[in-house]
């Protein structure tokens, strides 16, 4: 199922890996960074992938447009602020952590927290608990016990 | 004709299941025997109907039936036959038709296989069950039903996307279907169980075997589709934190998690509405996966987003069955106390901790996957959360994990010391550390990060781990002990060493891939890694129903052939789509990947090598912990009926 609906969305999209041989830089260094911001960029006008790994017109002129501005001198953010500027967060594969975004990046580490709270306080109580306690039969099963005793 | 009777089977098996739905949960209320008796004959009745519905619709793929709108829309008669059955489920209306085949198939196995269940346990579970299919037959014949004719109908189908014509797709859906359904056994047998107001070890034994079965399927499910995304969509990726791939991934970690809390269960009575609630939640995820997939709520899913109606039907469905769950749950849960006694070092902790880190990462994947729609919904905030968030998000839970595994797996039950473990578990930490050594030598020689060498010990510390576990089962007396151990001894450490052996395919490929891109000319050798690679040359075929162009390249190392690869690019002209073939040379420690890009100017061809190291072990890992479970479901304890008859006759005692 996640599959065939993968299918239908790179309907939109040639399945072929991206960066083609003529866009790619010389300077060695400066090619991989530009493949890592390859893969921070989202393509704006396919489903759910990145620059680096559409092959429509637009993900090529983002490739094309990160080298350039790469050669300009650009460092790696200004290359992210100015997609920004222009396309707004949505083509960040890498949601900032300030503001609403705050509840993204935390909820993993505080519900760690939360689950491993309750686990230990769990946990500790099972460790308290007599076994006496622990042994003793519900009213039901009291009452089936009874029961089965009469008989 | 056959598609009408097909189309009437199915109607048939929707009232079967109004009624085994109603009688049996009145008469496991009201005890009455003979109105309970109703679910099993039922359960196979539904069953066989459903599976005829299907048959006829498959009869109509295998003779290309163009008078049905389904299999004009996804067929053509020039497709091979292997083709034509898959796309049977290869759409959105035949794949819900295999969701309730594989449904009821369930619900009569539970009816064949639960003979020894308590009546009304057995009731209400095949009536829940039942209910289910309830939702999803209304579901099929009021929004999807795959068995509409045309008035006119066209000479020849418009084809089944190309991308499914592959064997490792046609047969990924049904294998992830029972997954998600098999699910759907957990979620009756909570729900009854709650119904029941009584959750004791022998209902723990009993959900276990489904469970685990569930899992399996998953498993090899997500493992085939991630391999065929590997070979068939050109770079070699092969998982990419899309909402999809998300939606399968969440009920595999709360599966795996219900897998373990069962085991609680049923050895020490403790943990049962935690692990009620799992299972609730095992079967929500599900639902949530059947909706993001086929509601196109989520942005990046275009998936089967062309009727917002069938988004709401599912939602309502998802609402209903988990809602109310939920509720009675709420209801009933402080009837279900904890038994057990136990320190806070021992077997059962380990496995709380086990089910805290799966729940949390289950818990992060989901947010993750919902996020864009929260923020746009609630801050007016358009934003993407791509691969980066959820690699930094979630691997740490999961390298956590694979670390405390190997020493919760060897403690003892009630009391167990932290110490006393380390030192049985000595020899492996030294081992995965030397291994885990020489790979960070390997990443700080390569200049590459320190990041896979930790996903390396991992690995290594679990499959070390779970040997020397089978060693300290034996004890002195060797081998002939080894052969003895119970069957889920045997499938827990070969599932356990499957996931390390998946942690190192992960961490080779992700810390070590060597990347070529190149405009390659004919006759002119180019160097990648260790290898050679050799442009021989070009040429077209033709196909039964595509157009290729196929390279021929010579792999050669240390100056000798050691491959001849065919990496193709095909057109097929009737869908109007390009696919890349990719050709693969696999080796035990590394694969070479090579596709065919497009001509260029100068005569050469674009062409894209990648040395892909311990790629193979991510499925190999996949492999072994499917097998893992499919031993541990062949232990005479666990086998279902048996497991089932030996806890019935010790459950007639009453102060168990």
């Amino acid at each position: 199922m996640r599959r065939i609906a993968f299918i239908l969305m790179m309907l939109l999209a040639v399945p072929v890996a991206a960066v083609e041989p003529e866009e790619m830089l010389a300077d060695p260094v400066l090619e991989a960074r530009a493949q890592a911001l390859d893969h921070e960029l989202r393509c704006v006008k396919c489903q759910s992938e990145s620059i680096a790994s559409s092959n429509s017109d637009w993900a090529r002129d983002a490739r094309v447009l990160v080298r350039e501005l790469l050669t300009e001198g650009m460092s790696d953010e200004e290359v992210v602020d100015f997609f920004v500027a222009r396309y707004g967060d949505f083509v960040k594969m890498r949601p900032d952590a300030d503001g609403a975004n705050l509840i993204l990046w935390a909820s993993g580490p505080l519900m760690l927290l939360i689950a491993g709270g309750l686990a230990f306080a769990f946990l500790r109580g099972r460790a308290r608990a007599t076994p006496q306690q622990a042994g003793a039969l519900s009213e039901d099963e009291e009452a089936r016990l009874r029961r089965i005793l009469e008989e | 004709m056959i598609t009408e009777l097909g189309h009437f089977a199915l109607i048939l098996a929707f009232l079967v299941a109004i009624v085994q739905t109603v009688v049996p949960l009145v008469g496991a209320h009201k005890r009455w025997a003979s109105w309970m008796a109703v679910a099993e004959p039922a359960a196979t009745l539904q069953f066989l109907l459903t599976a005829f519905a299907f048959a006829a619709l498959m009869y109509a793929f295998i003779t290309s039936d163009f008078s049905l709108r389904l299999v004009v829309l996804n067929s053509h008669s020039a497709k091979p036959m292997l083709y034509k059955i898959s796309g049977t489920w290869g759409n959105h209306e035949g794949s819900m038709l295999l969701w309730v085949l594989i449904l009821t198939l369930f619900g009569a196995s539970a009816a064949w296989f639960g003979q020894s269940l308590p009546p009304t346990l057995r009731a209400r579970v095949l009536g829940v069950q039942a209910a289910v299919a309830v939702a999803f037959f209304a579901f099929i014949l009021l929004t999807s039903n795959p068995f509409l004719r045309l008035v006119v109908p066209p000479f020849d189908g418009e084809d089944l996307n190309p991308l499914l014509q592959d064997p490792g797709l046609a047969f990924h859906p049904p294998f992830l279907y029972l997954g998600y359904v098999g699910l759907s056994m957990a979620f009756s047998f909570a729900v009854a169980a709650l119904l029941e107001g009584r959750v004791d070890a022998a209902w723990g034994r009993w959900v276990r075997p489904w469970t685990l079965a569930a899992w399996v399927f998953l498993t090899i499910g997500i493992a085939l589709g991630s391999w065929w995304a590997y070979y068939e969509l050109g770079w070699g990726g092969f998982w990419f934190w899309d909402p999809v791939e998300n939606a399968s991934f969440m009920p595999w970690l709360l599966a795996a998690a219900l897998l373990h809390s069962a085991i609680v269960v049923e050895k020490r009575e403790t943990l049962k509405a935690w692990t009620i609630l799992l299972a609730i939640l095992a079967f929500g995820f599900s639902l949530i996966g059947t909706f993001i997939v086929r509601s196109g709520l989520l942005t990046s899913v275009h998936a089967f987003a062309n009727d917002p109606e069938r988004g709401v039907f599912i939602l309502g469905i998802l609402a209903f069955f988990t809602g109310g769950a939920l509720v009675l749950f709420a209801m009933r849960a402080g009837v279900m106390e904890a038994k057990g006694v136990f320190s806070v070092v021992s077997r059962e902790s380990a496995l709380v901790v086990n089910n805290v880190l799966l729940a949390v990462s289950a818990f992060i994947v989901f947010v993750g996957t919902m996020w864009p729609l929260l923020a746009e919904m609630f801050f007016d905030h358009k934003l993407s959360v791509g691969p980066p968030f959820f690699n930094i998000a979630f691997t740490p839970i999961f390298l956590i994990l694979g670390a405390v595994l190997p020493i919760g797996a060897i403690l003892p039950w009630k009391r167990g010391r932290i110490g006393r473990a380390m030192r049985s578990m000595r020899v492996a930490l030294i081992l995965a550390l030397v291994f885990s050594l020489a790979t960070l030598v390997w990443a700080i020689s390569t200049g590459r990060s320190a990041l896979a060498p930790i996903g390396m010990f991992v690995g290594a510390w679990l499959v070390f781990g779970a040997l020397t576990e089978l060693w300290l089962r034996t004890g002195k007396s060797g081998a002939a002990r080894l052969l003895r151990l119970p069957r889920a001894d045997w499938g827990k450490a070969l599932a356990h060493a499957g996931l390390g052996i998946t942690f190192i395919g992960v961490a080779g490929l992700t810390g070590w891939q060597v990347e070529d891109i190149r405009v390659a000319e004919r006759g002119v050798p180019f160097e990648v890694g260790a290898h050679t690679v050799e442009l021989v040359d070009v040429t077209d075929l033709q196909g039964p129903n595509f157009i290729a162009t196929r390279a021929e390249i010579i792999l050669s190392r240390g100056g000798e052939e050691i491959a001849r690869l065919f990496p193709e690019k095909r057109i097929y002209p009737v869908a109007q789509m390009p696919t890349t073939e990719a050709a693969i040379d696999s080796r035990f420690l590394r694969d070479v990947y090579v596709v065919i890009g497009d001509p260029q100017q100068n005569g050469g061809w674009t062409v894209r090598t990648w040395i892909k190291p311990l790629t193979g072990w991510i499925w190999a890992g996949s492999i072994l912990m499917a097998l893992g479970g499919f031993v541990s479901l062949s232990d005479r304890r666990y086998r279902v009926a048996a497991g089932a008859r030996k806890v019935a006759s010790s459950a007639a005692v009453p102060a168990e």
